[in-house]
């Protein structure tokens, strides 16, 4: 450009022949331009490089692999394809011909001639025994003596397991005899296939998860509401105080952050229990007889009282970062115009704060929605949330399909509540801190 | 003896070293266990004097064993095992072993015979062995209660007055699975021991344990951790509690609980060991295995936890407390003092039924 400036502006030699602007070296300044910008943009990338890489492989990957396992369906079809192939024209009404169960008989010999690590009729057993119980008995006993199967195929499976004889068990191997399934979400809906292949809502006394998420729901809003009550009159006082005061007390509300997660939740049960210390105390100055003892612990109170602790500085933090920046003279301001101190409050103030109640609210919010360790040792069965049972069927009944359904679906309502809330209130709004 | 000689004798001790050390190469293996008093038992009967044996292996603890299932799928699926023996259920292992992610087990080749030459496969107690699986102790679900709680005169005995809120009121702790507590509750309504899990496999006999437990359902605090349930009994929370029979004795023996064990309708189940398919270490842990589960060892883990020894010829052997002093024999769920009315857990009961039974027992806990 200086060079523009010396030859006396954008003339002659500066522009080509159809009059596009040069530089001094004669490239076109378009092209020089968007050179610059794009190695402006290439050492931007290369920065934040690291932690892209890091977010994929940690985060968005593993979340892609739990959404793909909620519907991965493998093990019908890599044990049974000759039963599968048979039962295509099956009409599901009774028990399928012999050559299905020949097919069956072949499909199972075959397996076991792999070696011990590709054998696919043990999986089969257990994804099988997710539909119909005993289902995982009915194939291992057959296993064993399957071998020395003989024709009619059908009396000899029939009378190795009473289920083979059942017209539901071939309904489910047909039906799930697809690489994708549909089946894990329809469980984690408390609904279940009829005969028909409907999908229809299951026997009253086992449906549990649509309950368990309303109440995951109940509950995080509840503590959500906790932590704003307690935690705005703290934020307040904080932001007015003078600075050294105020990070005085600060250091109190951080505190729960430097204690380990166990050690404050344990702290509770001491506490909250009924032979615990409030209740001792209750009982000691006389307030309450000793058949009076409070429920404060295994049930819902316990966990909203323990989550609330637990996630307050989540809500104190962006509240305060927010009533800082609040000039103390608009209050003032309010008054001197006429306004009673609770008009001021809620018309000027409050006001203002809603970026950090916002942000507080979602922060606690999602947090909460996915709680796991504080409800299981101190919720009871009232207090559990649906992570508990997410947990329970990645680690004990090892139903991943089942769990990453369930964790798909928490992970989407999640996301549509956040949407939600940047179509009401606008997620530029949030300030965190 | 001539210096060529020597050079010899010499040169050869020191080939006969060197073929030693590579052969002991240090090893270091991870067993995955309970935690707390049960892999200390391990700690003392198994691991050190195996330690001592072999100096050249080192044991490392790793308390996983909750978790066993998710971690051995986890590691089999990653292509990375790391853990070299395990301590797990016998439902589990067979849901591992299904799977393919543990090993097959040849008992009689892999494992002792028993001091009179009784082999592995008819020495370890009937029912015990598995596929995968080798057990190493019984283990029991005891209904535990506080004597104080009750009058004198009116103390409880038996799984039925578990059930009887009005003669023996005050809150029961109960653990938060179907398993256990729907046998007790066929067994407190009148079912005999022997047909309970026939009666558990039709839907109404599910119906009629869960009619049964809603009799005490409003006096129920449920447990989840081993730990939570002499914890509720010392802190006076609860008048009952069912709890895995070592945590009892180790609350009542050694920490002084006042608390007393009904042994009627003890729910008696395995625990042993699996052995990760592809694990590193192969070699030292079939010689740790074929150590750890002999006759002798089983006895000696005894002498630390309350734990029946999983085979016939260890009873004999099983004698007092390695601290307290005090003589193990009445303490353990196979006693026969102990063991009138056992109800033996059916692990293919529950791998079969345990979903379906979970979800209502969820359900009717919820409601």
């Amino acid at each position: 450009m200086a060079d523009a400036t010396a030859d006396g502006g954008l003339t002659g030699s500066h522009t080509d022949k159809r009059g596009r602007l040069l530089t001094s070296d004669g490239t076109p300044l378009r092209r020089a331009l968007e050179r610059a910008n794009r190695r402006r943009k290439l050492t931007a990338l290369a920065l934040v490089a690291p932690l892209l890489a890091f977010i994929l492989i940690f985060f968005a990957f593993p979340i892609a692999q739990m959404m793909w396992r909620s519907v991965d369906n493998p093990q019908v079809v890599n044990a049974l394809p000759r039963t599968l192939d048979a039962l295509q024209d099956w009409d599901g009404d009774a028990l399928p011909p012999e050559p299905v169960f020949a097919a069956l008989h072949a499909d199972m010999v075959a397996d076991l001639e792999r070696p011990r690590r590709e054998q696919a009729i043990g999986p089969l057993g257990i994804r099988l025994n997710y539909e119909l119980s005993a289902a995982r008995s009915a194939i291992s006993r057959t296993t064993r003596d399957v071998a020395n199967f003989e024709a009619p195929y059908s009396e000899a499976f029939t009378s190795a397991h009473r289920l083979w004889g059942d017209v539901e068990l071939w309904r489910i191997i047909q039906r799930e005899g697809r690489p994708l399934t549909l089946s894990y979400y329809v469980a984690a809906l408390d609904r279940e296939y009829d005969a028909q292949g409907n999908i229809v809502k299951r026997d009253e006394n086992r449906r549990i998860y649509v309950s368990l998420f309303g109440r995951t729901l109940a509950l995080s809003v509840a503590i959500t509401a906790m932590t704003f009550l307690l935690g705005f009159p703290i934020a307040y006082y904080l932001s007015v105080l003078p600075m050294r005061y105020a990070n005085l007390l600060m250091i109190a509300v951080l505190l729960p952050f430097w204690t380990s997660l166990l050690v404050r939740t344990s702290a509770w049960i001491v506490l909250l229990q009924q032979q615990g210390v409030i209740n001792n105390t209750l009982v000691g100055i006389g307030l309450i007889d000793d058949a009076g003892r409070f429920s404060l612990i295994y049930n819902q109170t316990g966990t909203i009282i323990a989550m609330t602790h637990i996630l307050l500085p989540f809500m104190v933090l962006p509240l305060y970062s927010v009533m800082r920046t609040i000039p103390p003279s608009y209050m003032r301001a309010a008054k001197s115009l006429g306004a009673r101190p609770w008009t001021a409050f809620r018309r000027v103030y409050f006001p203002q704060t809603l970026p950090g109640i916002g942000a507080g609210g979602v922060l606690v919010f999602i947090i909460s929605i996915g709680y796991y360790i504080t409800p299981a040792l101190v919720g009871g069965q009232t207090g559990r949330m649906i992570s508990n049972e997410i947990a329970r069927h990645i680690q004990q009944s090892l139903n991943w399909g089942l769990a990453a359904a369930l964790g798909s679906m928490l992970l989407v309502g999640v996301l549509v509540l956040y949407w939600l809330y940047n179509r009401l209130v606008g997620a530029d709004s949030l300030k965190f801190g | 003896m001539s210096s060529k000689v020597k050079l010899i004798a010499l040169s050869s001790a020191v080939s006969v070293m060197a073929l030693s050390a590579a052969a002991n190469d240090p090893v270091s293996l991870t067993i995955v266990s309970w935690g707390g008093a049960y892999t200390a038992s391990q700690q003392r009967a198994y691991h050190e004097p195996f330690m001592e044996a072999n100096p050249h292996v080192t044991i490392v603890n790793d308390d996983g064993s909750a978790n066993a299932l998710a971690g051995l799928r986890a590691q089999a699926q990653a292509g990375n095992v790391t853990w070299d023996l395990v301590d797990m259920l016998p439902s589990d292992a067979q849901l591992a072993c299904d799977e393919g992610i543990i090993m097959q087990i040849d008992h009689d080749a892999m494992l002792a015979a028993a001091p009179d030459g009784t082999p592995a496969s008819e020495d370890f107690l009937p029912g015990s062995l598995g596929e995968c699986f080798i057990p190493q102790i019984v283990y029991s679900t005891v209904l535990t209660y506080r004597p104080a709680a009750f009058p004198d005169d009116k103390q409880p005995s038996s799984i039925a007055d578990l059930f009887d809120v009005d003669n023996f009121p005050g809150r029961r702790a109960l653990q938060d699975r179907p398993g256990t507590n729907l046998e007790w509750a066929l067994y407190a309504d009148g079912v005999a021991l022997e047909d309970i899990y026939d009666v558990l496999a039709t839907p109404e006999g599910v119906d009629r344990a869960f009619a049964k437990l809603d009799t005490i359902k409003d006096h129920i605090i449920f447990w989840t951790e081993g730990a939570q349930a002499p914890q509720l009994l010392a802190d006076g929370e609860v008048a009952f509690a069912t709890g895995y029979n070592g945590r009892m004795f180790a609350a009542i023996e050694e920490e002084g609980m006042a608390a007393d064990i009904i042994w009627d309708g003890q729910i008696v189940e395995w625990d042993g060991w699996v052995v990760p398919a592809d694990g590193p270490n192969l070699d030292t842990v079939m010689e740790y295995l074929y150590f750890a589960t002999d006759t002798q060892r089983l006895a000696d883990q005894a002498k630390y936890i309350s734990y029946g020894p999983a085979r016939a010829s260890s009873a004999e052997l099983v004698g007092e407390h390695a601290d307290l002093g005090i003589d193990m024999a009445p303490h353990m769920p196979t006693n026969p003092d102990n063991y009138f009315a056992p109800i033996v857990l059916d692990n293919d009961f529950w791998v079969d039924y345990g979903d379906e039974l979970r979800e209502r027992f969820a359900n009717w806990m919820l409601q």
